[in-house]
């Protein structure tokens, strides 16, 4: 099954003003695969990820997801439709505590009414707590149990990245974007992101995208991946592949005139 | 020593996922409310209980609704007065057109217009936004206080101007008009505020108020979760104005009798604003707490001059009013920039560990 | 349909039929709108300097115009009753630095805000206990202000000028001048681009925040005192002024809070949409919509372009 497209993205092009982010770029992913987006500072890698959620609207190309076709959608339409993300700046709600910003990705997932809100007793509650087990696995399966009532904005780096996995991961998706998740750790918090990273995708067979810069951790991580230069594709391929191309890597080294 | 919730251990996820999960909490709680049912009325004056408690829970009430605003969506909103206004002149629309229904549920539904009133002014804040947004809202202060000055059905054509309450009973009790008397007056006040805390605080604890937050803290990651943002935010404008609505009602209905427009003026908005901001935001405890010290504190200016034998004017009492005030505001954001809720915290914190300070 | 006739045909009858009250109304928009520009500016300044939404910015201009009054009425000769208003202007930045600014700063935009509030109040009730609540008629004479009107007679009619209204845009026009010189060429000026754009790079070459601080908001007292001088001039000088200061904040929305051209443009443009809407669309909802108009005008164009007059667009980034 792994051979099955999950999401294309076909000759978008992507440009602010005058400046092109993106010059038609198209790769796929497969479903079930840890995809990397790997390419220099401002390769247009972030800007990738905000088009396949919905963030940026591209001037040209397409997106297909599950096989149908969308160019222009809304942010929340993608989180509906099983794309999450992560940020490359840590983006979590501040003023909540750990467990309520992992509650705020089961959002979707939560249905009953204004009118059951305001009395949180009955099917209110019932779902609330419904919820509170799923979170809790999630708090367990990440190691976050100490921080779970603490309020996010004042947790180390490390954990705050964690805590942002967590909820991503709340919403169940089919598609884990994943901005830098390993930006700015050191070594042994690199191995435990990674290890969720691995579990994710192979437990809950989560298909997953992620920029990263640590070449090392890309490598040992992918099943494929896409070096961006410059807003343009250079290379598409397993890692070994990519890791031999010369046009790789010249935009890593520099060419020799 | 009293305040530890060691050995209290949860079981459940429900019992974890209560509004006051410490059994201290919960004690404190019922103490409270006790006092406010039984205490107040039996042993408070009439002033206490005319022209303290109840301005002090209609004001509280208000500044929920701004709370959920600012606190918990953060919207800032300079219009509340003006939506407290659409509130009181809905209700005694509603109340001199059917004069046989019950007063009580034109409050409730007084609190739907203005709900009404305050998402078409919400409106705007899907384009803009911050400061922005809070001038907008000035918009909706402005227009609306000219509305109930210049549109002469809302009160009735009245000369004066001014909307006069006309007596209601409820159970055959006068609960408005010159013939209720206080504490009648103040248990529908109490029991209104009682109920719609709890349902606020239903509301900032579940999925709504998660979103409202999520929308406050980090508003593009919300998007991605898949919340959409102008239904949150118009949501919020509803809910605030809808507290606002109830409020204003019960201020013309239960504690003034009668109002002009000018009750409803941008200073009454920014008196509510400090209450939140002095309270803390996105605290409904501090609403409480900002609201008495707000509402309590000129009592104390207007008072404390006579009991020190110290002849002082009105005009000066009023005018040092404005500078205590103000020097207040500056004195709390300065000393604890998130409100007399985070205090509590801190007191709550450091009552856990006492008398041994680790 | 006649109401729709009254609506968007009348109005621009009566304009043609009268022009020269036409030129009249436009007159006097553009010169409150001046008014309001000079206000806004002040306010810009502060917001492009310390980040903060200076809610206190007319309260300023209200505290300062009071208290030239005050000291005139107590006998104080006028033009040194303006030399002590600007040293009391110099003190109060001094004092909203180093209570206010220096203490809150970092804290989130909205303390910051409130914190003007809270300063606002205190203005309001400084300025009253020392001088009193009555209005009071600024000594124009005494600060060499011209009085009298200009008639032209243009247009089949009879249009005019107030001088006043003439000298105050004279002085608004040079007190921008000016500022831009000081924004652009000095020292200071390229200091305060910098504390506007990053302050802890700006700390980090060197440049003392609470001195730009103090600056900034004694240069925005100044304006605010030239600009008090001149509303006090036209009405009289009482904290009732502070409405006006309200009607400033439209403009804001309209040229952005970073803009100084923008705090101009949107001064003008409200300034004389307000009095065209006031004059000839006013009667027929029952007059008196001054009080929201310019907030209507803001709201209105903003819908169509959000990012304000001279804002860029603005590209979010995640």
């Amino acid at each position: 099954m792994k051979d099955d497209i999950l999401l294309a993205v076909r000759n978008v092009s992507l440009s602010f003003g005058g400046v092109r982010a993106i010059t038609d770029v198209s790769f796929d992913i497969r479903k079930g695969e840890i995809r990397a987006i790997i390419g220099p500072n401002g390769a247009g890698k972030t800007s990738m990820l905000n088009v396949i959620n919905g963030f940026y609207h591209p001037q040209e190309g397409e997106i297909l997801f599950h096989g149908r076709a969308r160019r222009r959608m809304k942010p929340y339409e993608a989180a509906s439709q099983g794309i999450a993300r992560t940020f490359q700046n840590v983006a979590l709600f501040k003023g909540m505590s750990t467990l309520d910003n992992i509650l705020a990705g089961r959002t979707l997932k939560m249905h009953r009414g204004f009118f059951w809100q305001t009395l949180r007793h009955g099917p209110a509650l019932a779902e609330e707590i419904e919820h509170r087990k799923f979170c809790e696995e999630i708090i367990d399966f990440l190691e976050i149990e100490h921080i779970r009532k603490a309020p996010v904005g004042s947790l180390p780096y490390g954990l705050q990245k964690r805590v942002e996995l967590g909820r991503a991961l709340a919403m169940e998706p089919t598609l884990l974007l994943l901005d830098e998740p390993m930006a700015g750790m050191n070594l042994e918090e690199k191995q435990d992101m990674s290890r969720f990273i691995i579990d994710v995708n192979q437990q809950y067979g989560t298909t997953i995208a992620l920029i990263e810069h640590d070449i090392g951790v890309v490598m040992d991580l992918s099943d494929r991946i896409v070096v961006l230069e410059y807003g343009h594709k250079i290379a598409d391929g397993v890692p070994d592949a990519v890791k031999n191309d010369q046009k790789v890597i010249d935009a890593y080294l520099g060419v020799a005139h | 020593m009293f305040y530890r919730e060691v050995g209290q251990f949860k079981t459940t996820y429900a019992a974890d996922q209560a509004i006051f999960p410490i059994r201290q909490d919960r004690i404190g709680l019922a103490i409270i409310l006790f006092a406010a049912f039984v205490l107040i009325p039996l042993l408070g004056g009439e002033f206490l209980i005319a022209s303290v408690m109840i301005p002090f829970l209609v004001l509280a009430l208000a500044a929920i609704g701004l709370n959920v605003l600012i606190g918990y969506t953060g919207l800032i909103s300079l219009g509340t007065a003006a939506f407290m206004g659409v509130g009181a002149y809905a209700c005694y629309k509603l109340s001199t057109i059917f004069p046989q229904v019950n007063v009580l549920v034109w409050i409730v539904a007084s609190g739907f217009v203005s709900s009404a009133v305050g998402v078409v002014f919400g409106l705007p804040s899907l384009r803009i936004k911050g400061f922005y947004l809070a001038i907008a809202t000035l918009a909706a202060q402005f227009f609306l206080q000219w509305c109930f000055v210049r549109i002469g059905w809302l009160y009735n054509h009245n000369p004066s101007g001014a909307i006069e309450v006309p007596g209601h009973t409820l159970f055959g009790i006068p609960v408005t008009g010159p013939q209720a008397t206080p504490i009648t007056r103040y248990y529908v006040v109490l029991v209104i505020v009682v109920v719609m805390t709890w349902f606020a605080s239903n509301l900032v604890h579940g999925r709504i108020g998660r979103s409202w937050m999520a929308v406050r803290d980090m508003d593009i990651a919300a998007q991605l979760m898949g919340i959409k943002l102008l239904p949150a935010k118009l949501l919020a404008f509803a809910v605030s104005s809808f507290y606002a609505g109830v409020a204003g009602a019960l201020m013309v209905f239960m504690w003034l009798g009668a109002a002009e427009p000018e009750a409803f003026n941008i200073n009454q908005s920014f008196i509510l604003l400090f209450m939140v901001i002095i309270g803390g935001l996105g605290s409904l405890i501090g609403s409480f707490l900002g609201a008495a010290l707000i509402h309590v504190l000129p009592i104390i200016v207007r008072f404390l001059p006579d009991a020190l034998g110290v002849p002082v004017g009105a005009a000066t009492v009023e005018h040092l009013t404005f500078v205590i005030t103000g020097a207040l505001i500056l004195f709390f954001l300065v000393v604890e920039p998130h409100g007399l809720a985070q205090l509590w915290r801190i007191a709550k914190q450091k009552l856990r560990v006492w008398p041994f300070p680790y | 349909m006649d109401i729709l006739y009254r609506i968007f045909i009348d109005p621009f009858v009566q304009m043609g039929g009268a022009p020269d009250l036409l030129v009249q109304t436009l007159w006097e928009g553009l010169v409150g709108g001046v008014l309001y520009a000079l206000i806004a500016l002040g306010f810009v300044l502060i917001f492009k300097a310390s980040g903060v939404f200076n809610f206190a910015q007319g309260i300023m201009m209200v505290f300062a115009a009071l208290t030239l009054v005050g000291l005139t009425e107590k006998g104080v000769p006028a033009p040194l009753a303006l030399l002590l208003t600007i040293g009391v202007m110099y003190l109060l930045a001094v004092a909203v630095e180093r209570f206010v600014l220096r203490p809150l700063v970092n804290q989130p935009d909205i303390m910051l805000f409130m914190a003007t509030f809270g300063l606002t109040y205190v203005l309001i009730g400084v300025g009253e206990l020392i001088f009193g609540g009555n209005p009071k008629k600024m000594p124009t004479d005494a600060l060499f202000l011209p009085s009298g009107a200009i008639d032209l007679k243009i247009l089949g009619g009879l249009v005019s000028l107030q001088k006043l209204d003439i000298a105050a845009a004279v002085i608004a026009s040079v007190m921008v001048a000016g500022l831009a010189i000081f924004f652009q060429r000095t020292r200071i000026g390229r200091a305060l681009r910098a504390v506007a754009d990053d302050h802890q790079a700006a700390l980090s070459v060197g440049i003392s925040l609470n001195q730009i601080w103090i600056i900034v908001w004694f240069t925005a007292g100044v304006v605010a005192l030239a600009t008090g001088i001149m509303w006090g001039a036209r009405s009289d000088v009482s904290f009732a002024l502070q409405v006006i200061s309200l009607k400033a904040l439209p403009v804001l929305i309209l040229g952005g809070f970073t803009s100084v051209p923008g705090a101009i443009v949107g001064g003008l443009i409200i300034g004389v949409g307000e009095k065209l809407g006031e004059f000839y669309w006013g009667p027929l909802i029952g007059g008196g919509i001054e009080s929201w108009l310019a907030y209507a005008i803001a709201l209105a164009f903003l819908l169509f372009r959000p990012q304000g007059l001279f804002g860029e667009k603005i590209i979010e980034r995640i």
